[in-house]
């Protein structure tokens, strides 16, 4: 491949951002349509990396290199795999999806894409940075856009929301940087580059690996969020607009779990292998609590919120399972099924918050209890709250299915009981999400509603692609399978070197 | 008696600092009252032509006045971010003058003085050149603390910092007595050479003399428990001047400490290090953790002031020559951020005498977005976020402090920085986050304010993005040579 695929689809956006400098705040119509269209590139471009990715090696590909900050040995480097691949590519889709779904932004048009066109640089540099500076430096570029877009266009207590997600994640992030440092240090000649660090992994020392992996954690649990560092969630998700929402919810919360497997699995195996129980108790911790939260929220957006927390804890739980089997075959039913959650709750949860949007741009109002017998009024819209509502429970043929199976699987494997208890999760799950469909879209319809009206093409059009790549993937989950497997082979057979 | 060889040509940026301080006193006796703005003009085309001097000299390595003072790559280093930081505030105060009626020929005469001060301090290879060298700068600056005569505030900062100033000065006068009584030398390249340090049974001695010192420089640094004078002092001063206090003097006491315990202390580092250690970590939480409750923005930005001291303080408990190097490239990244901060200040200031709290920011953002987008970069580069040259600095530093085992340390520093997050972002909050009716005040556009504030914009974002290809990060502490 000649042309830099990666960079183009990091910068792509970026060059978007600076077209949109020279544009008039008047200029509303071309603003929108061109923030689109930088951001539909990227797009593109990923299925073109879809196309090109030999996915039977666990070979990094579409590798760039350039020197940087030479005295550091810090390298401009990018690169994907089978981990990073789906996250880029859920990255360019969700983007491309949320900025067509802020069309109905009117505030400060300019400034709201241009922030949300400066998230996507940041999101798409930390799946492919290969560089640890590198990587750090994409990780805290994204969290000023995002400060902006909650503390500007956010709801009611959207400051104290904006600054409880920021201090939260810089506090994780600290903690990495002095990792990063540590390890540095603690290699002969010191480099930054994340895969000659994983060729290093086992050489380091036991403590060293144990202190570093803790820091680490901290970052990425807090971006996750595992339970206890969850409460910055709920907030920003309620106060957040729509499309931050999505965001949010689709690709930051993948961050932290994909820290974990990109970095902390193969560069720290001894520092894994002590904490992995942790792993999946923080895991089925977060599935049962974050389901029984989700029980008793009135608020539409603050139990999708909550369903968060649950449905990260599968990931956790999943990929606590890892290990080379007897006949030397690396095992990973648990992992695959961690990063299929993390791919089909990016799709699910982004749909339901974008659905919670369209419905509250009609209402003004999430509260549950408010609605009723929608249905008779909105059929398309309820149909597809239903369908996606399905999704997150996991009814068989939908993507949720495949992954919370393969979690199970694996888990099953290693910690029964743990698992055993996390399937309660699932009837919780259920339990809620046919609650809200009932109370919202059956039994007595409520007058007040009389006006309300369906959800329009341009909404729909911003569903559709989330709703058949739910279908797909659940009915026929072979080709993202493939796509991991090699990679996730090959961190397994890292992690236990 | 024989007078030592002077070096002429090494010591030409010096020479054309002073001289130009003296031209411009000598324009503003001669000037007619309306016409001597021209002497700003005079000042920051000198300023650069000092500049290609100290170019001129880079690479040189000689101690010259009989090896009182030395020209090397560290001292040329630290001239280059003094001239560049009185450059901008050069640059910062023509429009201030004008809008304030202050005597410009005076004002720019001690600016540049209070320069001559630092850049001695910045070469000083004795003791007592660098006493002299502080005396320079300090007597200058608390002239130009009351430089609003008629402003009361403006007084009270100007004999606050000039008794306290005095007092620390009396310090460091007893603690050079004491280091001479305990090595026999002022020179800090005798004391730095093992074979010429003698240490007859006074090592007592020394660490007073050193602990005196220290006091002096903390005071000058605005370091824990020598910090009380900042934010009042600050407030006070005219904006401008402020602006010069919180980087020039800060920047010469750090050049000064460098040489003293990193140097010429190198043998006792070890010793040294707990104290430095402990006032680090006081100076950043007591700068970080006061700044939350502030709601001027200039008595902010002196805790924030504070709390940069006890960042520069890690390369101290450190003691490496890695660590000095890196905490004059933060040196540089401050000098550059926190101008910025201020000219922003200044421009939002205006002609009134604002009472400069955080809710005169309301909605710069959206009514003037470059004014909010740049003073948004300088708060994010002080609270060290990437790409920014803040984050640049800090992670050197971090990095240096990291290599000699300072963990816990760096642990605190990053905790501080995250506090301190949250009172930068209060001022963005304001900026962009709250919606006002009420009219802001009327923005001038002073042509040289503006081009500084590009400056400073650049500079902040070059210096985070390529930190390395604009400072040398190997450079000796000492000149070698004779």
């Amino acid at each position: 491949m000649d042309i830099p695929l990666l960079s183009l689809m990091i910068f792509t956006p970026l060059a978007g951002m600076v077209f949109l400098m020279f544009l008039k705040q008047e200029q509303v119509k071309i603003i929108r349509y061109s923030s689109a269209a930088f951001s539909f590139i990227p797009l593109v471009l990923s299925f073109l990396m879809l196309g090109e990715y030999d996915w039977t090696t666990s070979q990094l590909q579409f590798v760039e290199k350039a020197i940087w900050i030479p005295s550091l040995s810090v390298n401009y480097s990018l690169g994907a795999d089978g981990l990073s691949v789906p996250m880029l590519f859920l990255t360019a889709l969700l983007s491309f999806i949320s900025i067509v779904a802020s069309f109905g932004i009117s505030h400060r048009v300019k400034e709201y894409f241009a922030f949300f066109l400066l998230l996507e640089v940041g999101m798409m540099g930390v799946f492919a940075a290969l560089d640890f500076f590198l990587f750090y430096v994409f990780w805290e570029v994204m969290l000023v856009p995002m400060y902006f877009l909650i503390g500007i266009w956010g709801g009611p207590r959207k400051i104290y929301a904006a600054i409880k997600f920021f201090l939260y994640t810089l506090f994780g992030s600290i903690f990495m940087l002095v990792g990063i440092l540590l390890l540095y240090f603690n290699t002969e000649p010191h480099t930054l580059d994340i895969m000659e660090l994983i060729k290093m992994g086992p050489a380091f020392g036991k403590d060293l690996q144990i202190m570093v992996w803790a820091f680490f954690f901290i970052a990425f649990a807090i971006k996750v969020p595992v339970f206890p560092f969850h409460t910055w969630l709920p907030d920003a998700h309620v106060e957040a607009p729509t499309a931050v929402s999505v965001i949010l919810a689709g690709v930051l919360l993948k961050m932290g779990t994909y820290g974990i497997l990109r970095i902390s699995f193969p560069m720290l195996p001894f520092g894994t292998n002590y904490f992995s129980l942790l792993l999946a108790v923080l895991g089925v911790i977060g599935i049962i609590y974050g389901a029984l939260v989700s029980m008793a929220q009135k608020d539409l957006k603050k139990l999708v919120a909550y369903s968060s927390v649950s449905h990260m804890g599968y990931c956790l739980l999943g990929m606590s399972v890892f290990f080379v089997g007897a006949d030397g075959k690396a095992f990973i039913t648990g992992l695959s099924g961690c990063v299929f959650q993390m791919f089909s709750h990016g799709l699910i949860t982004g749909a339901l918050f974008l659905l919670v949007g369209v419905l509250y741009d009609r209402a003004h109002t999430r509260e549950i209890e408010a609605f009723g017998g929608l249905w008779t009024k909105i059929p398309v819209y309820g149909s597809l709250m239903t369908f996606f509502a399905m999704a997150s429970l996991g009814l068989p043929g939908l993507s949720g299915f495949i992954s919370e199976f393969l979690v199970f699987v694996g888990g099953f494997a290693r910690y029964p009981v743990l698992t055993g208890i996390a399937v309660i999760g699932v009837v919780l799950t259920a339990g809620y999400m046919l609650r809200m469909v009932q109370k919202m879209f059956l039994g007595q319809f409520n007058v007040r509603w009389e006006g309300l009206t369906e959800i329009n093409a341009r909404e729909i059009f911003t569903i559709a692609p989330l709703a058949i790549l739910t279908l797909a993937v659940g009915i026929y989950p072979k080709p993202l399978a493939n796509l991991m497997a090699a990679t996730l082979e090959n961190i397994v057979t890292l992690v236990n070197r | 008696m024989e007078f030592p060889q002077i070096d002429y040509v090494a010591i030409l940026p010096e020479i054309i600092i002073c001289g130009l301080a003296l031209l411009i006193m000598l324009f503003a006796a001669f000037l007619p009252r309306d016409r001597r703005w021209i002497t700003g003009h005079i000042a920051w085309f000198g300023i650069i032509v000092a500049s290609f001097a100290v170019w001129m000299n880079w690479g040189t390595d000689t101690r010259t006045f009989a090896g009182m003072y030395s020209i090397d790559l560290f001292s040329s280093v630290l001239k280059l971010i003094f001239l560049l930081g009185s450059l901008l505030v050069v640059f910062m105060s023509e429009n201030y003058i004008r809008l304030h009626k202050l005597e410009a020929g005076e004002y720019y005469a001690l600016i540049i003085f209070s320069l001559f001060g630092m850049m001695m301090m910045a070469s000083a290879a004795d003791l007592v050149v660098f006493f002299v060298g502080l005396e320079i700068m300090s007597v200058a600056l608390y002239v130009l603390a009351g430089f609003r005569r008629s402003d009361p505030k403006s007084n009270e900062s100007s004999l606050k910092y000039f008794l306290l100033g005095a007092f620390a000065t009396g310090f460091i006068v007893l603690g050079i007595a004491f280091v001479f009584g305990a090595v026999g030398t002022t020179s800090i390249a005798q004391m730095f050479d093992p074979q010429q340090y003698t240490l007859a049974n006074s090592f007592f001695y020394l660490m007073v003399g050193g602990g005196l010192l220290l006091i002096g420089l903390a005071f000058k640094l605005a370091s824990f428990p020598f910090h009380m004078w900042v934010p009042d002092v600050y407030e006070g001063a005219p904006t401008a001047v402020t602006a010069f206090m919180s980087s020039g003097p800060k920047a010469a006491a750090i050049a000064v400490l460098a040489r003293v315990f990193v140097v010429a202390f190198g043998q006792h580092i070890t010793q040294l290090s707990p104290m430095f250690w402990s006032l680090s970590v006081l100076t950043m939480f007591t700068g970080n953790l006061i700044a939350i409750s502030q709601t001027n923005i200039k008595r902010m930005l002196a805790y924030s002031s504070i709390a940069h001291a006890g960042y520069m303080l890690i390369a101290f408990a450190t003691g490496t020559a890695e660590a000095v190097n890196s905490v004059v490239f933060y040196l540089l990244t401050y000098t550059v951020m926190n101008l910025g901060a201020f000219m922003v200040l200044l421009v939002v200031e205006g002609k009134e005498d604002g009472d400069n709290e955080i809710t005169s920011f309301t909605g710069l953002g959206r009514r003037h977005p470059f004014l909010g987008a740049a003073m948004t970069l300088f708060l994010i580069s002080l609270a060290g976020i990437p790409p920014t040259a803040g984050f640049a600095g800090k992670f050197f530093l971090f990095k240096a402090a990291v290599a000699k085992g300072q963990i816990p340390l760096v642990v605190i520093a990053v905790i501080n920085s995250l506090i301190s997050v949250y009172y930068y972002l209060r001022v963005v909050v304001v900026m962009f986050m709250i919606d006002t009716q009420t009219e802001f005040r009327p923005v001038s556009y002073p042509a040289f304010l503006y081009v500084a504030l590009v400056v400073a914009v650049l500079g902040t974002i070059v210096l985070g993005v390529f930190p390395t290809s604009f400072f040398p990060f190997d450079i000796p502490l000492l000149a070698s040579g004779r």
